[in-house]
């Protein structure tokens, strides 16, 4: 008898167990509370993805600075963040969510992904950039821009590209340099893969004769004299970093990797610029300069109608690239 | 090698101290308790742990990740053998004759089979990373789309042999999978397929979902729509030994090498995933037990069936780190969130990590057996209780997995979307059981389906059209070589084998 009880008991706690990482993964919205005790910071991505660990180096410096009482990290996967941007529309004046976003879900949106659009949501923040660079390996006769563009120029198909999935920054940074110097972006023999990592290796394998990458993925291959940088997205050399920008070479393209965050519809104007002191607070900590430095973001702040501008620029932007793709 | 010990043992000295003797504790038993319950997985655990190992030393950190990451991998087996519903993708493999094992009693020596298969697992492929991590370089940069589609071409043939019962039901299962795997947005084109215009279907079916849906929750509605008609058949005999016999361990020890060995090389493959070498290390098992005339595989579960796929998902995840330090490649979900938490520390993994921070890299890779030594203890320890969980009666039990399976799954994205999946399947996956069709060549279907598709058409799109690139470097020829020689072998013998029974039949008759 006791021993039944005893196996009751064990099964009973596995079973609580999962009910409560469950809860705390699914419990979205608090409801009613005010942003400065409970904050929920919704990743329209997986664990692991870019997403994620922006929410969550987050939610470290909003605790540690003791901005936000308390913090929570909920995640909603797929389709190049869409999924998340429909499901947190659907919870309108929501005064205790933020949405993560960025330059992937421009993309995604671009794509016709989901039905729904920035318009749909309240800009609050762009809080970090980082820049995509052109890459080639080390041993490849690629020397200088030029070189790159001329060879691209003149056998568009034979000179593939690999970079992250479509709609990506990779992927829209590749149509705009064809755009730019006049191939036609249908003729792009672009290779998607789903990370960063798998079209390094691509490349590393000379799989593809270019890639196209996050910088930060791809500046210790750099460095260790693997792989060669020829060129990378800024709009202005970036410090302690000796690759220089397309600008700087003659060719008129830059895109940013921005990250930031959004606000439900509907919400009142005090929702709003609470939500924009909680961030302006926290962009302004010495935690979260240590974060950025950790991970070589660039700070890009920005808040409010500006934002908004800008968002509203970058959609256009994509939308032109990506029909110029024919997708 | 002499050098690469001495750093070893450095890092050893660095982190066996009973402060992170403590965090290794944690991290096992934490990392085993997310690799039980299915929908949570390793990466879920680290990247929830994140956080608190910003207060921790490196040292700390390393050894409770370190836990954590092999032990999910120790627990996914563990509901994968009791109840037919594997906690991670890598432990599929491991349900077909686990399970078995488990329903005639034999559940606690299955589970002990799984622990120490991982350990041995992953105790090979670290030290493979510990002495040959230069060589991973170069093994990981030289698979391109050609290689891999050829490798992909080579899992579908040798796992052929799952499919041999009944070749029309075989063949047919295997197509539901790869039609299933079509769903959601196509990489290379971007191009919606099956999904109906569904947001939720955008990015198919989540393999978790499909996992649990056809295996756990198929098998709760096969059992609850028996259980009124032959009771009997469906009784579980939990069993209470749990030693695993002297014959028992005989018979097991070459098949958690021959799934070590298959383990280790994909693990240095960065898109290879833990699932192909472990239905390949299953394929192989029940390719030698036909060939031996096994009277356990497939009916009352062979120990080495199980043995072998539980080593080769430990080893895919040992040397898939080697990779993830010597290239900074991130290989999987896990692995991305590792890579994060490495540069809290200012560890940044690639080409120049071990010039750049080499004492952390050693203290970490100390950490990794000492991890995997815990986790062994951990779960030899744990195997009989688990066991016992099987104790409970059939409707409470089966209820449970029920639950467990909803929440599993919810937790993933947290979509009610996803539920409705998982009915779908259980439904779906209880019409295959009531019809014979053998749920193995689905699930394979599943997972390299996809793998071969996109590498063909990768290869296909670097070559602009010409088919001769995925015959152009060596690796590729070898592959298909030895492939070729397979084939005619099996062919020979399966001509032998028929000669054999007409003339048994003969002289019978």
């Amino acid at each position: 008898m006791r021993r039944r009880t005893l196996l009751y008991g064990g099964f009973t706690a596995v079973v609580a167990g999962t009910t409560a990482a469950a809860l705390a993964n699914g419990a979205s919205t608090a409801g009613g509370s005010e942003a400065r005790s409970t904050l929920t910071l919704i990743a329209p991505a997986a664990t692991g993805g870019g997403w994620d660990g922006f929410a969550r180096e987050s939610q470290q410096v909003l605790r540690e600075e003791s901005i936000v009482n308390n913090v929570q990290v909920v995640n909603i996967p797929g389709a190049g963040g869409t999924i998340g941007l429909s499901q947190f529309i659907r919870s309108p004046g929501n005064p205790s969510s933020l949405l993560v976003t960025g330059g992937v879900m421009v993309g995604a949106i671009a794509l016709g992904e989901g039905e729904a659009t920035f318009d749909d949501v309240v800009p609050i923040a762009r809080l970090a950039d980082d820049y995509a660079a052109i890459v080639v390996p080390a041993d490849s006769e690629l020397e200088t821009l030029d070189d790159l563009l001329e060879a691209w120029t003149d056998d568009p198909g034979g000179t593939s590209i690999s970079g992250g999935s479509l709609g990506s920054i990779d992927h829209l940074l590749s149509g705009r340099l064809a755009q730019v110097i006049g191939i036609d972006p249908e003729d792009l023999n672009y290779v998607a893969y789903s990370g960063g990592g798998e079209a390094l290796n691509s490349l590393l394998s000379h799989t593809t004769t270019i890639g196209v990458s996050g910088y930060n993925e791809v500046a210790d291959q750099v460095e260790a004299g693997t792989l060669r940088a020829i060129a990378i997205s800024a709009e202005e050399r970036l410090p302690g970093v000796d690759v220089p920008t397309f600008v700087e070479l003659g060719t008129d393209v830059a895109m940013s990797n921005w990250r930031g965050v959004v606000a439900a519809p509907g919400i009142t104007d005090e929702v709003r610029d609470q939500f924009v002191d909680i961030v302006t607070e926290m962009r302004d900590s010495d935690a979260w300069a240590e974060t950025l430095q950790r991970n070589d973001w660039t700070d890009s702040f920005l808040t409010g109608d500006e934002f908004a501008d800008y968002i509203r620029d970058e959609a256009e932007q994509a939308a032109e690239i990506v029909e110029d793709l024919g997708l | 090698m002499i050098d690469q010990l001495a750093l070893l043992m450095g890092g050893f000295a660095a982190a066996l101290t009973p402060y992170n003797l403590l965090f290794v504790l944690i991290g096992a038993v934490l990392g085993t308790a997310v690799g039980v319950l299915p929908g949570l997985g390793s990466s879920m655990a680290v990247a929830l742990l994140l956080p608190i190992t910003f207060a921790l030393d490196p040292t700390a950190a390393f050894i409770m990740f370190a836990g954590v990451y092999f032990g999910g991998l120790f627990g996914d087996s563990t509901a994968a053998i009791l109840l037919n519903t594997p906690g991670q993708s890598s432990a599929i493999a491991s349900t077909f004759e686990g399970h078995r094992m488990a329903r005639h009693g034999r559940a606690a020596v299955a589970l002990a089979t799984a622990a120490i298969g991982a350990f041995i697992g992953g105790l090979i492929s670290t030290t493979v990373v510990v002495f040959f991590s230069p060589f991973l370089v170069t093994m990981a940069t030289s698979f391109g789309p050609a290689e891999y589609f050829a490798l992909a071409v080579f899992a579908f043939l040798a796992i052929s042999s799952v499919v041999s019962e009944s070749m029309t039901r075989g063949l047919a299962a295997l197509m539901l999978g790869v039609a299933l795997a079509l769903v959601g947005i196509d990489g290379p084109s971007g191009t919606e397929r099956f999904s109906f215009g569904i947001p939720e279907l955008f990015d198919g079916f989540d393999i978790v979902v499909v996992t649990v849906g056809l295996l756990a929750l198929g098998e709760v509605l096969h059992v609850a729509s028996r259980i009124h008609r032959d009771p009997e058949s469906l009784k579980i005999d939990p069993g209470g030994v749990a030693r695993i016999s002297r014959a028992d361990f005989r018979k097991a020890l070459p098949a958690w090498l021959r799934g070590a060995a298959f383990g280790t090389p994909f693990g240095m493959i960065p898109a290879g995933g833990a699932e192909v070498p472990t239905f390949l290390a299953y394929g192989t098992e029940k390719r030698l037990a036909d060939r031996q005339d096994d009277p356990e595989f497939g009916r009352t579960g062979s120990i080495k069936g199980l043995a072998a796929p539980e080593a080769a998902a430990n080893a895919t995840a040992g040397t898939a780190l080697g990779t993830l330090l010597a290239l900074g490649l991130p290989t999987s979900a896990t692995a991305a969130i590792l890579l994060a938490a490495f540069q809290q520390y200012g560890m940044q993994p690639g080409p120049l990590l071990f010039q750049r921070s080499g004492d952390l890299v050693w203290t970490l890779l100390a950490s990794l057996f000492i991890g995997l030594i815990a986790l062994l203890a951990l779960n030899i320890f744990l195997a009989p209780i688990w066991a016992r969980l099987l104790y409970i009666p059939q409707h409470y039990l089966y209820a449970g997995i029920t639950i467990l399976a909803m929440l599993g799954v919810y937790a993933i994205s947290s979509s009610y979307f996803d539920l409705y999946v998982l009915i779908a399947l259980g439904a779906f996956g209880y019409l295959m059981r009531r019809f014979g069709m053998p749920m193995a060549p689905l699930l394979i279907g599943v997972i390299l389906g996809p793998l071969a598709e996109t590498e063909l058409r990768r290869a296909l799109a670097v070559s602009e059209g010409d088919p001769s690139i995925l015959v152009s470097s060596p690796i590729t020829i070898i592959v298909y070589i030895v492939l070729a020689g397979i084939v005619i072998l099996s062919a020979v013998q399966h001509v032998r084998h028929r000669r054999a029974d007409r003339r048994a039949a003969a002289v019978a008759g």
